[in-house]
């Protein structure tokens, strides 16, 4: 352990603590705008510096390690001024646009202005206006207002390790793009959105169509269905007030009601039949001799990955649809059929933690097998909440309202779908059923938790099959279990793996790019608890006991991977370019 | 299209170096040396034959002067601004250019003749303001030699 004083106060610290993260143990927080805790540090900034007692040096917070005896000073008068300074010199370069950003009252660059009193431009401005990068349905590029941070370049490559986005030029130049200057919609980005989550500033952001919904849902013609990730009720309450992981589900329901939804269906019961899907499917892999192991299909971003980096993995993917496309899809047919309502009159809404998911509703004619968009749009968690105060709803004393049947019934296990692991564990308590005919004494599959970037281990069925499974979130890290499934593949063996989940999302979709800004680690872990304990209160706590499931499959589909499933609920993939020019 | 693109010479020396750290550069180098510029399909070439993303090889390419992006003229026009070569009128030779042959920095005449390339010390101040003609240098470079310099070269 290393003993050092920051701001005259002691502190205790493991070895390879950070002096910014020895003063957060301190209770002192030394600014930054290019540090972010998901991230290695970068020292682009400048904003961290300190002083240290006895040494005529100025170190960077983010990029020095504690060591002992250290006296940190990280505020004086001079600090401060440098600081200023800084601020003044990057908003020297930044347009001062602050009205009319996406990102005001959100932006780490405005915070600190505000903070450190910068009220004047002392020095002359030099703002480039770039044009807007708009070529993907996701996420919007805007360089103009980039402060070179490199937090998207670091998330893009080494978090994600989709190297879609890079620094080009150099000196004053120098500017965040896509890989050879390419419009993102024509590079390799996965639509993930992470660049978005992690810009401290208004560069880049999700294509906003709360606009569109408000539209769409005071045409009386239309008949609004909408539907609610797993994730977004574990986070969307942020935006007002609740603490991470607290559940709102209720409270969203009644919201979209407000908004001018319809219907509120909930993409847990999408998710509870993609469970029967994917569960089926693998069963059958498993006993009938298919392609093994078994990629986990629900992630968009993932989705695009594989297509686009391992096309020849493409045929180990389930082809379950997402749960956001299956809810889509049976909205237009089941539940329109049994409603009497002339799908062509649905507008079907999806509420993502998202970006990617923005994207998915286009992928190709089968998004479309209801013979009408399943998906008509997608809004992110972010845009949700902005649209909910536009309406001037006061969320924290909304009453609670319940999902609509028998299209918005959830099991505990859908309602985890959001959370790294929750698919497998999901999957595994419905599988274990279709194998055994008996349900597991206890739901919790802990085995399958936690929140290592690849964890793997074996399931035993009792002794009637193994499950060796694989769980992976974090899009770089699965590169290394993708590359020994490809290997294995090339020498006619397979790699020793039944199921495979992949999110590309660090710790599931509860921290995907669609949602409320400021995740790091243990906001993470607090909306984790969130789903589960949402799971624990369920009612049901597997997809194959959810009632409406059931009913589903005795009033439309018939049993899993019948026919009519294939065709609404299962989907194909094809190779994408990595670069489309 | 490795066989169009690149030399078998080249293809030889960017697999030796494959797997050795530090090899981008100077496979670029040598890319830029054999044809000319770092055009997009030679960087997608470079990108496959190393394993090394395109984002990164743009990144390389972008930051240093060396590399060009563009393809030069068949006589590339170098034009110093360095400090000595500026302060005697550097500028001066780039917007002769531009009356002339109608070039900008980077640019290249309609012709596919000439490009112009505005460089940092060629190291010969002494004989500022320098311009080189694809590797000649000429030295104390009035307004009124250009065109006879440019004649040399039609």
């Amino acid at each position: 352990m290393i003993h050092l004083t920051i701001q005259g106060i002691e502190v205790v610290v493991e070895e390879g603590t950070t002096v910014l993260e020895a003063a957060q143990k301190a209770g002192i927080r030394i600014p930054t705008l290019c540090y972010h805790p998901d991230l290695k540090p970068f020292g682009s900034c400048g904003l961290c510096i300190c002083k240290q007692e006895g040494s005529a040096k100025i170190i960077r917070a983010c990029a020095t390690p504690a060591a002992e005896g250290m006296r940190i000073i990280t505020h004086d008068n001079e600090l401060n001024e440098v600081r200023r300074t800084i601020l003044e010199l990057v908003m020297s370069t930044h347009p001062a646009s602050c009205l009319t950003c996406v990102r005001n009252n959100k932006c780490e660059l405005q915070k600190l202005c505000v903070e450190y009193g910068v009220r004047e431009q002392p020095f002359e401005t030099r703002i480039k206006t770039l044009p807007k990068d708009t070529s993907t349905k996701a996420i919007v590029l805007d360089p103009s207002k980039c402060i070179k941070c490199g937090r998207c370049v670091q998330v893009c490559q080494s978090l994600q390790g989709v190297y879609a986005l890079e620094f080009i030029g150099r000196g004053d130049a120098t500017q965040m793009c896509p890989a050879a200057n390419l419009p993102l919609g024509d590079s390799p980005c996965i639509k993930c959105g992470q660049c978005a989550a992690h810009c401290p500033v208004g560069a880049i952001y999700e294509v906003d169509e709360g606009n569109v919904f408000i539209k769409e849902a005071s045409d009386s013609e239309k008949v609004v269905a909408v539907q609610i990730a797993p994730a977004v009720r574990v986070a969307l309450g942020e935006e007002f007030g609740f603490k991470p992981g607290e559940l709102t589900t209720g409270k969203i329901y009644t919201a979209l009601r407000r908004l001018g939804a319809d219907y509120v269906f909930d993409t847990n019961f999408g998710a509870d039949m993609t469970v029967m899907e994917e569960a089926s499917e693998l069963v059958g892999r498993v006993t009938k001799g298919g392609v093994l192991p078994q990629l986990t299909s629900c992630c968009p971003g993932w989705i695009e990955y594989v297509t686009k980096y391992y096309p020849d993995l493409i045929e180990n993917l389930s082809s379950a649809k997402s749960p956001m496309m299956m809810q889509g899809a049976i909205t237009k047919t089941y539940w329109a059929e049994k409603m009497k309502i002339d799908p062509s009159k649905v507008y079907s809404v999806a509420i993502m933690p998202c970006t990617a998911k923005k994207v998915e509703i286009h992928r190709d004619e089968h998004m479309r097998s209801s013979g009408y968009d399943d998906v008509d749009l997608v809004l992110t968690t972010r845009e949700l909440a902005r649209i909910i105060k536009q309406f001037g709803i006061d969320f924290a004393s909304l009453p609670e309202s319940q999902a609509d049947s028998p299209i918005g019934e959830y099991s505990g296990a859908s309602t985890i779908f959001g959370v790294t692991g929750g698919v497998m564990e999901a999957a595994v308590r419905t599988a274990y059923n279709q194998i055994t005919g008996k349900d597991l004494s206890d739901p919790d599959i802990m085995t399958v938790r936690g929140n290592g970037s690849f964890r793997h281990g074996a399931l035993d069925i009792e002794g009637k099959a193994t499950v060796r499974f694989g769980v992976v979130h974090g899009m770089a890290n699965a590169k290394q279990v993708l590359d020994e499934i490809r290997e294995a593949k090339k020498k006619g063996t397979r790699a020793p793996y039944e199921f495979i989940e992949v999110m590309a999302c660090r710790g599931g979709c509860i921290a995907g790019g669609g949602q409320p800004l400021g995740t790091d680690d243990e906001v993470r872990s607090k909306r984790t608890s969130g789903s589960y304990t949402d799971d624990k209160k369920s009612a049901v706590r597997c997809s194959h006991q959810n009632p409406s499931v059931k009913k589903a499959y005795e009033e439309y589909f018939g049993q899993p991977l019948s026919e009519k499933s294939h065709h609404l609920l299962h989907t194909e993939y094809k190779q994408v370019p990595v670069y489309k020019n | 299209m490795a066989q169009n693109l690149f030399s078998d010479e080249l293809l030889g020396f960017i697999n030796e170096w494959k797997d050795k750290p530090g090899n981008l550069i100077m496979v670029l180098h040598r890319v830029q040396g054999e044809v000319g510029y770092i055009s997009r399909e030679a960087a997608d070439e470079v990108s496959r034959l190393l394993d090394v993303p395109l984002s990164t090889i743009w990144g390389v390419v972008t930051f240093y002067h060396f590399f060009k992006l563009n393809k030069p003229g068949k006589y590339n026009i170098q034009v110093c601004l360095g400090t000595a070569c500026y302060l005697k009128g550097g500028d001066i030779i780039v917007d002769e250019l531009g009356k002339l042959k109608g070039l900008e920095v980077d640019g290249l005449t309609e012709d596919g003749k000439f490009s112009l390339e505005a460089v940092r010390c060629v190291g010969c101040c002494g004989l500022a303001p320098v311009m080189t003609i694809s590797g000649e240098v000429f030295g104390k470079v009035t307004k009124d030699q250009i065109p006879g310099i440019l004649d040399k070269f039609e």
